[in-house]
This record gives structure tokens, sequence and C-alpha cells, in this order.
């Protein structure tokens, strides 16, 4: 490669490498800020502010979630599977908002640890398929299920 | 001896030339497979078992994700090659696909954003996967902008070229955006190390889909390339002949 052409290469290389490194230490300071939610256990842990609005995130716990009679109200817990969350929302809740699936509630954290939120968003997974392919799953899940069961009475 | 093609690649004449006959093959693959891919991911492809029929945007927003990516990648290589080598063919690529990877982000947010409202509850939220790539789209933007700002052709490629290969630092971004940090945007759904976490009979509409829209701009890019060199050229000899031939 001819010199004058050698040397612009490495001073383009050089260029990108430093501008990469000071993006990338940037980003790295600004973590806390462009993470889009606290998780539970930043919550419990005490990482997250209170009174302030925040985010917060994780899976909806099976069989938590708890429905006023007469109003909107709704409780449920989010977790990370270390620790999990008290939300309470009043409103209408997204329509991928269910048992076991992700979402992320915007709101203030109040002195009882309970996250008031007056948003929640649904997050959706990676995982698509046809509902037929999901039944099986189901059904697959529930026997095998069945048989740990069954194993581990006989035992 | 092994450079010699890419040292050809830097004569516009000499491209004009080969690329000529790949233009029609490109564009008609390409509506094949974007024909075939949509109306099957469209009205063919099983619904999916949470979102219903609202999946289906995937057959436009994931294509029209990876192009705008895939675009801003060539763009860069070009702006490198043009640092380092100053050929005159990179700045014409340039020109060429930086629209085209413009509305390709654009298509990626809008299709997105009609996505997110019924799947998520919101329009837009400030994420770091959907801030990664409307930062993508202003990059676009701001290079169509620079190519013509200047007088001075030479200051113009080059100032559009550093902005390219800088842009570059954004891809890994938004790539990783939804790994590094915690976003309202899932993870990724295909790798190439794993199983897809989608079922086959949705994901090969998918595919075809993605190789349409690869094949129709790869022939778009082409086409604009070659009115681009027509006009950069336009008192050379060989392009007068080119044009009286045709009889234009």
């Amino acid at each position: 490669m001819h010199p004058v052409r050698k040397k612009r290469l490495f001073v383009i290389v050089a260029i990108v490498i430093i501008l990469s490194a000071a993006i990338g230490l940037i980003l790295y300071a600004l973590q806390q800020n462009i993470n889009l939610f606290y998780s539970p256990s930043q919550i419990v842990m005490g990482d997250a502010p209170h009174d302030i609005n925040i985010r917060a995130g994780g899976m909806v716990v099976k069989g938590s979630v708890k429905r006023h009679s007469e109003t909107l109200a709704v409780t449920f817990d989010v977790t990370d599977f270390q620790h999990s969350v008290t939300i309470s929302y009043r409103g209408i809740l997204p329509d991928l908002f269910r048992e076991g699936q992700g979402i992320v509630a915007q709101g203030k954290l109040d002195q009882n640890g309970v996250f008031q939120a007056n948003q929640v968003l649904a997050k959706h997974d990676e995982k698509y398929m046809p509902p037929e392919v999901s039944e099986a799953l189901r059904n697959a899940q529930k026997t095998t299920d069945r048989k740990i069961n069954t194993e581990q009475s006989t035992h | 001896m092994r450079w010699v093609w890419f040292h050809k690649l830097g004569s516009p004449k000499w491209f004009f030339f080969q690329s000529k006959s790949w233009v029609l093959p490109l564009l008609g693959l390409g509506s094949i497979g974007l024909i075939v891919g949509l109306v099957w991911g469209l009205a063919f492809a099983p619904a999916d078992y949470q979102q219903g029929d609202t999946f289906r945007i995937i057959y436009i927003h994931v294509p029209a994700a990876m192009l705008a990516q895939s675009c801003y990648f060539a763009l860069g290589a070009a702006g490198f090659v043009y640092l380092v080598w100053q050929m005159k063919m990179a700045p014409i690529f340039i020109k060429a696909i930086a629209p085209i990877g413009a509305v390709m982000a654009l298509i990626a947010l809008v299709t997105g954003a009609i996505w997110g409202k019924p799947t998520w509850g919101t329009w837009w939220i400030w994420d770091a996967r959907l801030t990664s790539v409307l930062v993508l789209f202003f990059l676009y933007m701001g290079i169509i902008a620079l190519q013509s700002a200047f007088d001075d052709v030479m200051l113009a490629n080059k100032a559009t070229a550093v902005v390219c290969v800088v842009g570059l630092i954004n891809l890994p971004i938004i790539k990783y955006s939804v790994v590094w940090w915690n976003t309202l945007h899932q993870g990724a759904t295909f790798s190439l190390a794993e199983k897809p976490a989608m079922s086959a009979e949705m994901w090969l509409p998918l595919l075809v889909s993605v190789v349409g829209f690869y094949l129709f701009i790869a022939g778009l890019v082409l086409w604009r390339m070659q009115s681009e060199i027509l006009q950069r050229e336009h008192r050379s000899s060989w392009v007068k002949k080119e044009v009286m031939d045709r009889g234009l």
C-alpha cells in the first residue's frame, strides 16, 4: 500500500478507536440513566429514589394480581426472580398484561416500598408462535409436571 | 495483482458498464421476494398466540430495520474507502444509498410505533433501542444535508465520509442496546447460534421478505448510482456516446 494511504488508514482507525472508547465511557457513566427501569432487586436494595417519578419493571408474579371489586384499582407484584415489589395502579391495563408477563410501570415509590404507578406498559418477549403451538407446549408442560409430581409422590 | 478489481471499482465508467446488466434482475427478483414474502406473511402466516394479527407488522418492521443498519454499514465502509483511497465511486455510492437508508430507518420507527401502541400501550418511549435507531435516522439526515452543504465538492465528500465512518459506532450500540440496558424493546428473536424463538411457518415468510428487501434495494442503489455517474461525468465522451446511442 502507498505510504500516504497507509498513514491515512492509521489516522482514521485511531480516530475511530478513540471516539469509540470515549462514547463507550460516556455510555458506561450514564448507564443508570439509559436503563429504562429499575429492577425489583434495585428497589428492594434501596438503589431507587423515593417520591420521584421513576420506572420499575419485572415479571408479574403468578397469582399476585388483586383487582378491587368496584374500581379500576389493581395491585400486583413484579419480580426479577430474586426480589419482588408490589405495584399499585388505577386505570386500564394494556391488553398484553397478564401474570407471568413482563411489564414496565411508571410512577413513584412511596415510603412503604409500594410502587404507586400512573402508567403500566406491557413488555413483549422475543417469542412468537401460533396459538396451536402454545397450546401444545402448555399441555406438554402439564404432563411433565404431572409426571414429576407422581414420581415425587411414589418416592 | 489481487487488488486490481478494487482499483477498477474506482472508475465510474467501468462501474457503469459492469453494473448495467445487474439492475433489472435485482429489481425483478427483489419484487418477487417482496410480493411473496409480504403476501405470505400478512395474509397466510398464522396469528401469534398473544398478539394475534398485530405481530404481522414484523414482516415490514424487521426487514426495514435490518436494511437501515446494513445500509449504514455500507455507508461507513464507503466513507472509509473514500478517506483512505479517495475513490471517485465512494461519494457516488454514499449519495445513492443515504436516502434509501433514511427511508428504511423511518419505516422501522413508524411501524414500530404502530405496533407499540397496541402491544406495549405507548407509541414511543425513550428506551435505548428506540433512541439509538432515532439517532441512526438523524445520522442519515445529517449525511444527506452535509453532502449538499458545501460548494466545494471535495470538501463536501470529505466531511460526509468522516460522518459516515464515525457514525459506525452507533451500529453496535443499536444491536446490543437490548442486552446492555433494560429496555422496553424485546431482545433479538434470531441469532446465528441458536434456534429462532419463532416457529418456522412464521419465520419463513419473514426470511423471504428480508431477502426481497435486500435484492430490491441493491437494484435500487445500483440504479441510482448509474444516474449519478451519468450526471457527474456528463462532460466525458463515453457518457455522450452512451446517451446518443440510446437515443435519449
